[in-house]
């Protein structure tokens, strides 16, 4: 899918949080990093239209997200980075069948999906268990699994390994890097950028570098070490 | 993976009261929690929780499950019996600490054998009447799921905060307690209405 920000700032009250920025992406693997408070979740909202911005315009394949906010997000799952935040069902079956609702599926279909979801993401034995109950790793792959259901075209991650240890990391990063769509991935971590095809570096609201992740990731670490960048 | 399955949240089985349709449960609910208005004897309060404890037996869930969703209640259930003991109504506090007791044991009976999605398929369509005056049954279904899912989570912010407080030695403080966890739940609220609506919750 084709993401074109153009001129897009946005503010909360006084506070500019991302500064005119433009961008035309299609690549499959978008990595973005920043330090705390540089821009990019709200980067990274805008493309869900979960946040519309205060002056400027964000396109997914030609929609506008300030108009065609429901049909974006027929197509672009978002991946929250607490998963208590974004499990809304009290079990795992459960809430991985809460995304399917606006498909009207038959609740034979439905079981289908979520049955071989659980199963694609190692909770295929647990499908009655309660949500809250599962482990930090465990949670986020069941976030990511009830995104996954619904096969969206483009998938925004937001900082999805940050809450989590090596191990679920790593388990988090394989099936991210295993999966058909186009991602966007919000993170700290610059490891996980391995194989991506662009990186964008956010810095005090504003998108400072775009490039091929080797370059990228260099410029930000001079940035945070506040060197002057190569 | 899992430690135990407490708060009223459905636990697998195939008994008969899991088999039980959703509608049915949630009837006899309604009738028996009306009923209990005319008991007024300890002996009576008495028998209905055997039966009901029975029930928890007959749906496999063990005899410690009941102990488990009551105990968060103790100091409800001590003030409202010390209340009517110091009136010296001791009968009197028996019953109505022990028709609570049924209560939240009934329905807790009914959550904890009946899975979310088909309580709220029977909330959806006994909400539906009420689409002629602009209620969304949907809606109406989605905060019964939302407020039994939040019940595990606000408990959990609950436990962080009381941790944070004796971190920082302020046991006693109620307010050092209540504000943090106002401040958490709020944000916890925030955080899920922008999860309900990137996952189409409003579509």
């Amino acid at each position: 899918m084709l993401i074109e920000l153009a001129g897009v700032t946005h503010r909360y009250g006084e506070r500019t949080v991302l500064a005119d920025v433009t961008l035309s992406a299609d690549d499959r693997r978008i990595g973005v990093i920043g330090a705390n408070g540089s821009g990019k979740s709200t980067f990274a909202r805008l493309l869900d239209a979960l946040v519309v911005p205060s002056s400027g315009t964000v396109r997914i394949d030609g929609l506008d997200t300030a108009r065609d906010a429901r049909a974006i997000r027929r197509r672009v799952g978002f991946c929250f980075t607490d998963p208590d935040a974004q499990i809304v069902m009290p079990t795992v079956a459960e809430d991985v069948a809460f995304g399917l609702r606006r498909l009207k599926l038959t609740k034979s279909e439905v079981h289908q999906r979520v049955a071989a979801a659980l199963e694609r993401a190692g909770l295929g034995d647990h499908p009655d268990h309660p949500a809250h109950l599962l482990s930090g790793g465990q949670k986020q792959l069941l976030a990511l699994t009830s995104v996954l259901v619904t096969e969206p075209d483009l998938l925004v991650l937001d900082e999805p390994t940050t809450l989590l240890d090596l191990r679920n990391t790593r388990r988090v990063a394989g099936v991210v890097a295993e999966l058909p769509q186009q991602v966007v991935l919000v993170t700290h971590d610059v490891e996980l950028l391995d194989g991506f095809d662009r990186v964008l570096v956010f810095d005090q609201a504003r998108l400072v570098a775009d490039g091929p992740p080797a370059e990228a990731v260099t410029f930000y670490r001079h940035l945070m070490a506040r060197e002057p960048a190569p | 993976m899992i430690g135990s399955y407490d708060f009223g949240l459905y636990v697998p089985g195939d008994s008969v009261l899991h088999r039980a349709p959703a509608g049915g449960k949630l009837l006899g609910l309604l009738l028996v929690g009306a009923a209990l208005i005319w008991l007024d004897r300890p002996w009576q309060v008495g028998l209905c929780l055997v039966v009901v404890f029975a029930g928890y037996l007959l749906g496999g869930l063990g005899w410690r499950t009941p102990i488990r969703q009551v105990r968060p209640l103790w100091l409800l259930l001590a003030v409202t019996a010390g209340l009517h003991l110091v009136l010296g109504e001791w009968q009197r506090a028996l019953v109505v600490t022990g028709t609570i007791l049924v209560l939240v044991l009934l329905a807790a009976l009914v959550t904890l054998t009946t899975r979310t999605t088909a309580l709220v398929d029977v909330v959806v369509a006994a909400a539906r009447p009420l689409g002629r005056i602009g209620v969304d049954p949907d809606r109406v279904g989605l905060i019964v799921a939302l407020g039994i899912r939040c019940v595990p989570v606000v408990l959990s912010l609950a436990g962080d905060v009381r941790d944070a407080q004796r971190a920082r030695g302020l046991t006693t403080s109620p307010r050092a307690f209540a504000v943090p966890l106002v401040v958490r739940a709020l944000r916890h609220a925030d955080s899920l209405g922008e999860a309900l609506v990137a996952r189409g919750a409003d579509d």
